[in-house]
């Protein structure tokens, strides 16, 4: 790998940024905002009481994602407020999933955390009373096109993302964590069971440890691992915070296999420690490489290039293959070849159709 | 391209191996048969690319814009808002307004009767103490405005025109050198004005609420939003230290007594 990331090397030992020249501080603010981290390299500096012995001109960008996070923070809970008040007369569990959970739960991962979607999660039956509550609140299908209709509906874990007409805010609403295609795909109940209230809100969150997984789940069956970065650093801030309460790690182990994750926990936890040293104990190593997959030297060499951030100074000449060959197994992984062929057909025949149109 | 950066770029210092840069940025070929049939040109934000392609010929029009969005994008240690920014002694004026305000055409018109030029397009408020940020880039300049400027002061240089963009005919006018070279020094607001070029008016300067002024500029803002209060406490800090005015006028002769009177 060129350049050896210094981004990593900011994550993992923040106190070496202070000896960073001038030129390394260029290529780190730009790796940063590059990988969607800037603003929680700026948090992350900022608790080590770092942030204010960073040269002038690197400071200002670092001030400046940090100024665009905390409006983005308050914008979240009033779209939050929003969302409740549309389904508050429904008696549905609600579970925020991903970014927006981690604000809720007020974990590590969430300062500095920019996204673009709100992950909702009801359960498959109620779906239909929570879409038409949202309807009735401003809230639309982004798309009117039958088959994106039907694909979601039929074989995916969400609904198309509805997109509200004033705020133009998106929110995916979900049932399940994994496309109902996908060999992986957990039970559903389990998630809702093992959820935790928030306190004076009508959501939920998934407990911690199912929080890791369905964050370990969702990146190792994606294809597009733009945010990549971002992701494996949400799952090794996730670790770290979690790992002080006693009993974690066990179970962890113990729901990955009921929720059927441990390969991708075993993914998860290989490459935290790969690209950001999470400290993950020796005992638990152990049972997670019985879930190593024969090809884990090829997954080693497409996961450690495709996670890091998509910057010319972090890639190298395999990371495109590398980039392309995950993206054509997340497909793999998504749905029986029966149904994935004339799925890709399809898109494929419509994207040339919409060109010449 | 080159004519663009040497004519309107010549008092900028050129940094063969620069140590930080704000922003990197380049202007490339697209790939595949717009590199050679009709070309076309692309901005790349550091392999990111915000933009459509354009015809090759509107490059230095795209180098610009590019470089606009760049800041309006990311410098949000300022409340930036869409007006020009030039100042007499350490004392600026803003002018703001949306575009087809003729606030270009007032800014190039005072540059060249020797007003300092912070900004045009975006004045840069810091959000920490206030002062007005220079970025003293050339003045763009649409469609009559051109020749208006050209005939105004004969001296000023102008960069190649592009006609038929998103925007009209487009050009630039060289910023001066004392501009450039105070690049580095904020000025402090004194002057808020809202421009409204008006064909054969008389020239009428109005005195504006401090209210309307402030949701005025709030509206004309890229990132007031995004900055939520310290964005409402900058432009609250920005009315407070400025005398706020509406502006009518069709002739530049007039607007510029008027400015240097309200200057003094």
């Amino acid at each position: 790998m060129t350049a050896g990331p210094l981004i990593r090397q900011a994550f993992i030992e923040p106190e070496s940024v202070l000896g960073f020249s001038l030129s390394e501080w260029d290529l780190l603010i730009r790796q940063a905002r590059r990988a969607n981290v800037l603003a929680r390299l700026s948090h992350l500096l900022d608790s080590r009481r770092l942030l204010e012995r960073v040269p002038d001109r690197p400071g200002a960008h670092l001030r400046a994602a940090r100024i665009h996070a905390e409006r983005f923070r308050h914008s979240l809970h009033w779209e939050l407020a929003c969302i409740e008040s549309a389904l508050q007369a429904l008696d549905v569990p609600l579970i925020l999933l991903k970014g927006t959970a981690y604000a809720l739960a007020e974990n590590q991962a969430a300062r500095g955390r920019l996204f673009s979607d709100i992950d909702l999660m009801v359960p498959e039956a109620r779906l239909p009373e929570v879409e038409q509550a949202l309807i009735s609140a401003g809230w639309m299908a982004g798309t009117f096109d039958a088959y994106d209709q039907k694909y979601y509906r039929q074989w995916m874990h969400e609904i198309p993302p509805l997109r509200h007409l004033k705020r133009q805010t998106s929110l995916d609403v979900h049932h399940n964590i994994l496309p109902k295609t996908c060999k992986s795909c957990p039970d559903a109940d389990k998630l809702f069971e093992n959820s935790v209230g928030i306190p004076g809100k009508n959501f939920r969150v998934f407990a911690p440890e199912d929080r890791v997984l369905h964050s370990a789940a969702h990146l190792f069956h994606e294809g597009e691992l733009n945010h990549g970065f971002r992701d494996i650093s949400d799952i090794d801030l996730l670790l770290r915070e979690f790992s002080k309460t006693d009993g974690f790690w066990q179970k962890l182990l113990r729901r990955s296999v009921e929720l059927n994750q441990q390969r991708a926990l075993f993914y998860a936890c290989r490459y935290a420690d790969k690209i950001l040293a999470t400290p993950v104990p020796a005992d638990v190593q152990t049972v997670l490489e019985r879930q190593a997959p024969a090809r884990t030297r090829l997954m080693d060499f497409l996961f450690v290039r495709a996670l890091m951030p998509n910057h010319a100074s972090c890639n190298d000449r395999w990371t495109g293959l590398a980039r392309w060959l995950l993206f054509v197994r997340s497909h793999w992984l998504r749905m029986p070849v029966y149904l994935l062929v004339p799925h890709l057909l399809r898109k494929g025949y419509k994207r040339l159709a919409g060109e010449r149109l | 391209m080159s004519e663009h950066l040497r004519r309107l770029y010549k008092d900028f210092e050129l940094i063969s191996d620069p140590d930080f840069c704000d922003f990197h940025v380049a202007l490339m070929p697209p790939f595949g048969v717009r590199r050679y049939v009709r070309p076309q040109v692309n901005f790349s934000f550091d392999g990111e690319y915000p933009f459509k392609p354009l015809p090759y010929g509107q490059a230095g029009a795209l180098f610009e814009w590019g470089l606009n969005w760049c800041i309006a994008r990311h410098a949000n240690q300022y409340l930036i808002i869409h007006a020009a920014v030039v100042a007499k002694d350490s004392r600026a004026l803003v002018l703001a307004g949306t575009p087809g305000s003729g606030k270009s055409t007032l800014c190039a018109a005072l540059v060249c009767e020797g007003w300092r030029l912070l900004s045009d397009e975006m004045a840069l408020l810091s959000v920490d103490d206030g002062g007005l940020y220079p970025v003293p880039r050339p003045i763009s300049l649409k469609n009559r405005s051109l020749e208006v400027i050209s005939a105004f002061s004969p001296d000023s240089v102008m960069g190649p025109v592009v006609r038929d963009t998103a925007k009209g005919t487009v050009g630039h006018m060289r910023p001066p050198l004392q501009s450039v070279e105070l690049g580095e020094r904020p000025a402090r607001p004194a002057q808020l004005v809202f421009p409204r070029y008006k064909e054969r008016s008389g020239t009428k300067l109005t005195s504006l609420s401090k209210g309307r002024a402030l949701l005025r500029a709030a509206e004309n803002s890229f990132n007031y939003s995004v900055l939520g209060t310290h964005g409402f406490n900058s432009l609250a800090r920005l009315i407070d230290d400025s005398d706020c005015h509406e502006f009518q006028y069709s002739r530049l002769d007039e607007a510029i007594a008027v400015f240097t009177e309200l200057a003094t």
